[in-house]
């Protein structure tokens, strides 16, 4: 009878399995099915997802926006050179242009599937999804709240996206509730992915996969940085409390190169709540000052200059406007305000009383739709936005590779946009591939290991929608893969007892020492998960740049916090487990203190400050174009436990100058 | 605004194996107290971890007794406000009510088809082998939204 520490073992082999159950995975769910039906192969596919599928991944709550739709009206490439901008010039065209130029497909799917999706009639005036206007598949037309952004009703925007997935691949599918926590590589070739394995949290269960196809988009990394909530507050991340860093830690260990895991996003966000900002400033051109009213992005605006070209585009890189109000908070003339009250009094001079209400209702509905948290704040101090200021702060750091960050996993582009097939930096690992694609769209440089959303590192900016649709990309790619490489049986590389006691050794330290105190939570043999966290987001923010000490670092800080860090990484080993859930909390954590590793790894690496406003490396203070104007990227030795950082080159495939006006801003 | 479970209210979903809020908290984070060792309330949820609770509103929306709501972060929020929905099958109704009394009611559309109505194949044709390794979706456009881009913006071609 299987117990808590001495789990059943259930094995299974299938063709292609699926880690994640967010938009990314919801897009292979629902592509998935056809082209087996198509290839005539009885391919056996198996979706693995630790949530329930209904509410799980970034979009749980809801969202207010698609942050991606490119529309008739735009090019793949205006989008490729948006997202290359935004993250200071250092971004894979290729992957961008692909994603710029399907994602639209995806979105339009989603309103035939209900989502509701605002519309504007022939006189501009603004209406709710729920009105039965022209679709945009025929030609509706959206309301933009940006230039690549479209308005939603989006409350049961995954619900929907995950009702189609679901029935799309099958229930019988689909296991939720299963964590998997460690890739595992092929016996005899340990280039190629053979398996997964991972545990219940809901049965003493642990599952064995062995696949030949495995796509990984288990999502960005959140809680590696100490939180500026500490209480109770500490749930309230700015992206889901539940993204571990799974996604780059279990693509590490299996040897997959990691790609700009330097990158970070300090988003600019609603005060404690962090409610999305975009809506106002863009939809109700509200603006943000220091505590005297001066608008900072005005006032500091030379500051600009010190970065070119990125803080010259008509947007200026999203890290540059976090630089620019950091000037006003560090000398003093916080707190930062976004100023509703001129913004709804401003656009309320036009309106009739009704469109005011209907304002009022759209200015909720942003957050109601995807962080009620904020509204919950208001609430709490009395805030009703057309009366009372909100203030607004930088964020602690998190790593992704979907929102405004780009750090992941190299990836396998298309063939077809002029990408490099070779390369030009020295000190590339011999047994990496050279140019930027090879062989089969969306795989990791691991054979038969594919990611998408934020796995896929060096593209940035696809959000919900994007994520969907590089997750279909993959579907077609691991059916091809499965075709070409029929004759493959995959062998794991480690015996199956010896993963069992790997996965289950948290519980077995919690049992084996329980009672050698009388408080469980204190014990000399084992440290909580919970406590490993807190010590890991404490290194973090002290040493890594967090918001301690106002973003900064250096190589001798970073000397210290990669000793903490081994040290770190060795009592990860003496986690204990009382029960499942804590089982589940002790394997999160061991993945953010990979991912927070590379990160480290890549900041030090990286001989400058790429993302002035993200992080500050005071010790090399600057871009510097000539010598750092390329990617970083990083294998990891699951054996040693080293990393090993290298450059590789960048190459333009748009123009990047039609971005700038001529002579800067 | 980590969430809490009405005692009242709450019937463990009458005694089923698992309730609706476990069954859909993405963290994990309500649990069933079987035999009330844990909370002195055998057979009722509650969320077990509550400083990990992202305030995604998924156990409150899908509580069959409206039994769970949000008492906003402690160490935060001032006392007094709530911020309560109740979803139905095609819209959620918002009801927020300010620390100093003021109350606000939002309705929004939340889907524009039945729940559980979506067939994700019907009309859409089959996937033609011969074109897996180009681009574009198995479905050949059929939505409209392929966007070719102007190709003279590649310049590396």
């Amino acid at each position: 009878m299987a117990e808590f520490g001495n789990p059943e073992v259930i094995e299974e082999d299938v063709d292609i399995l699926l880690i994640g159950g967010g938009m990314a995975c919801c897009g292979t769910a629902f592509e998935l099915p056809r082209w087996i039906e198509a290839s005539g192969a009885n391919l056996k596919v198996r979706l693995v997802d630790k949530a329930a599928m209904d509410r799980s991944g970034a979009v749980a709550q809801g969202l207010s926006a698609i942050n991606t739709y490119i529309g008739p009206e735009q090019d793949p490439a205006d989008y490729a050179r948006m997202v290359s901008n935004d993250l200071m010039g250092i971004t894979r065209d290729d992957l961008a242009y692909d994603l710029g130029r399907h994602v639209d497909e995806s979105v339009h799917l989603f309103e035939e599937w209900g989502l509701p999706i605002w519309k504007t009639d022939e006189n501009g005036e603004r209406f709710d999804g729920s009105k039965g206007m022209t679709s945009l598949k025929d030609g509706g037309k959206p309301v933009r709240s940006g230039k690549w952004q479209i308005m939603i009703n989006g409350e049961s925007y995954k619900w929907i996206v995950a009702e189609a997935a679901k029935k799309a691949l099958g229930i019988e599918n689909i296991s939720e509730r299963v964590f998997i926590v460690k890739l595992i590589n092929d016996k005899n070739d340990p280039s190629k992915i053979a398996g997964a394995v991972g545990f219940s949290t809901r049965d003493n269960t642990v599952h064995v996969y062995r696949a030949k196809a495995i796509l990984l988009a288990a999502g960005g990394c959140v809680n590696i940085f100490r939180p500026r909530s500490v209480g109770e507050g500490t749930g309230r991340a700015w992206y889901p409390v539940w993204n571990a860093g799974s996604t780059y830690s279990m693509a590490a260990e299996a040897g997959a190169e990691l790609t700009l895991m330097e990158n970070r996003f300090v988003p600019t966000r609603f005060k404690d709540g962090y409610g999305p900002v975009g809506a106002w400033f863009l939809l109700f051109k509200s603006k943000a000052t220091n505590a005297y009213g001066e608008a900072y992005m005005e006032k500091n605006k030379a500051m600009l200059d010190d970065y070119p070209p990125y803080g010259h585009a008509a947007v200026p890189a999203s890290c540059l406007r976090n630089h620019l109000m950091l000037k006003e908070m560090k000398e003093g003339r916080g707190p930062i305000w976004m100023d509703t009250v001129t913004a709804l009094a401003n656009l309320a001079q036009t309106l009739s009383p009704r469109e005011v209400k209907h304002l009022e209702a759209e200015a909720w509905e942003d957050f109601l739709d995807m962080c009620v948290g904020q509204c919950g704040i208001w609430v709490g101090e009395n805030i009703e936005p057309e009366k009372k200021n909100s203030e607004l702060m930088p964020t602690e750091p998190y790593l992704l590779g979907s929102h405004s960050g780009c750090c992941g996993i190299w990836t396998s582009g298309p063939t077809d946009v002029g990408a490099p097939t070779t390369e030009t930096e020295a000190g590339v690992p011999a047994h990496l591939p050279q140019g930027w694609n090879w062989g089969y769209r969306g795989m990791t440089t691991v054979n038969g290991l594919f990611t998408a959303g934020d796995g896929v590192g060096a593209s940035g900016h696809k959000f919900s929608s994007g994520s969907h649709a590089e997750g279909r990309m993959c579907a077609k790619s691991m059916v091809k893969y499965c075709l070409d490489n029929a004759d493959y049986t995959p062998e794991l590389d480690t015996p199956v007892e010896e993963l069992v006691a790997a996965i289950i050794k948290p519980a077995k330290n919690f049992l084996e020492h329980k009672d050698y105190t009388t408080a469980i939570d204190v014990n000399p043999n084992y440290i909580t998960p919970k406590m490993l966290q807190f010590r890991l987001q404490k290194i973090m923010d002290e040493y890594v740049a967090g918001v301690a000490t106002y973003y900064n670092t250096n190589a001798e800080m970073m000397k210290v916090a990669g000793e903490k860090l081994d040290m770190l990484k060795e009592d990860a080993e003496k986690m204990r487990a009382k029960d499942l859930h804590e089982l589940l909390r002790a394997w999160e954590n061991y993945h953010r203190i990979l991912t927070a590793e590379a990160h480290l790894k890549h900041i030090e690496f990286r001989e400058e400050s790429r993302y002035p406003g993200f992080y500050y490396r005071t010790d090399k203070n600057f871009v510097d174009e000539e010598n750092w104007h390329c990617f970083v990227n990083s294998i990891y030795d699951k054996n040693t436990k080293k990393w090993t950082c290298f450059k590789r080159a960048h190459v333009d495939l748009v123009d990047k100058s039609k971005l700038f006006k001529a002579g800067g801003h | 605004m980590p969430t809490f479970v009405r005692t009242e209210k709450c019937d463990g979903c009458k005694g089923q194996d698992r309730t609706a809020c476990m069954y859909i908290c993405p963290h994990d984070l309500m649990k069933l107290d079987k035999d009330g060792s844990d909370t002195g309330h055998a057979m009722k949820s509650y969320n077990q971890e509550p400083e990990q609770c992202w305030e995604c509103y998924s156990c409150v929306k899908i509580c069959p007794q409206n039994a769970i709501e949000c008492r906003h972060y402690a160490d935060v929020v001032p006392l007094g406000g709530s911020v309560q929905p109740l979803r139905g099958t095609d819209s959620i109704m918002w009801t927020i009510k300010f620390r100093n009394g003021t109350m606000k009611r939002f309705k929004f559309p939340i889907r524009t088809t039945a729940e559980g109505s979506i067939d994700p194949y019907a009309g859409k044709p089959q996937a033609d082998m011969s074109k897996i390794e180009d681009n574009g979706f198995f479905n050949h456009n059929e939505q409209n939204g392929y966007r070719a881009g102007d190709r003279s913006e590649l310049i590396n071609l």
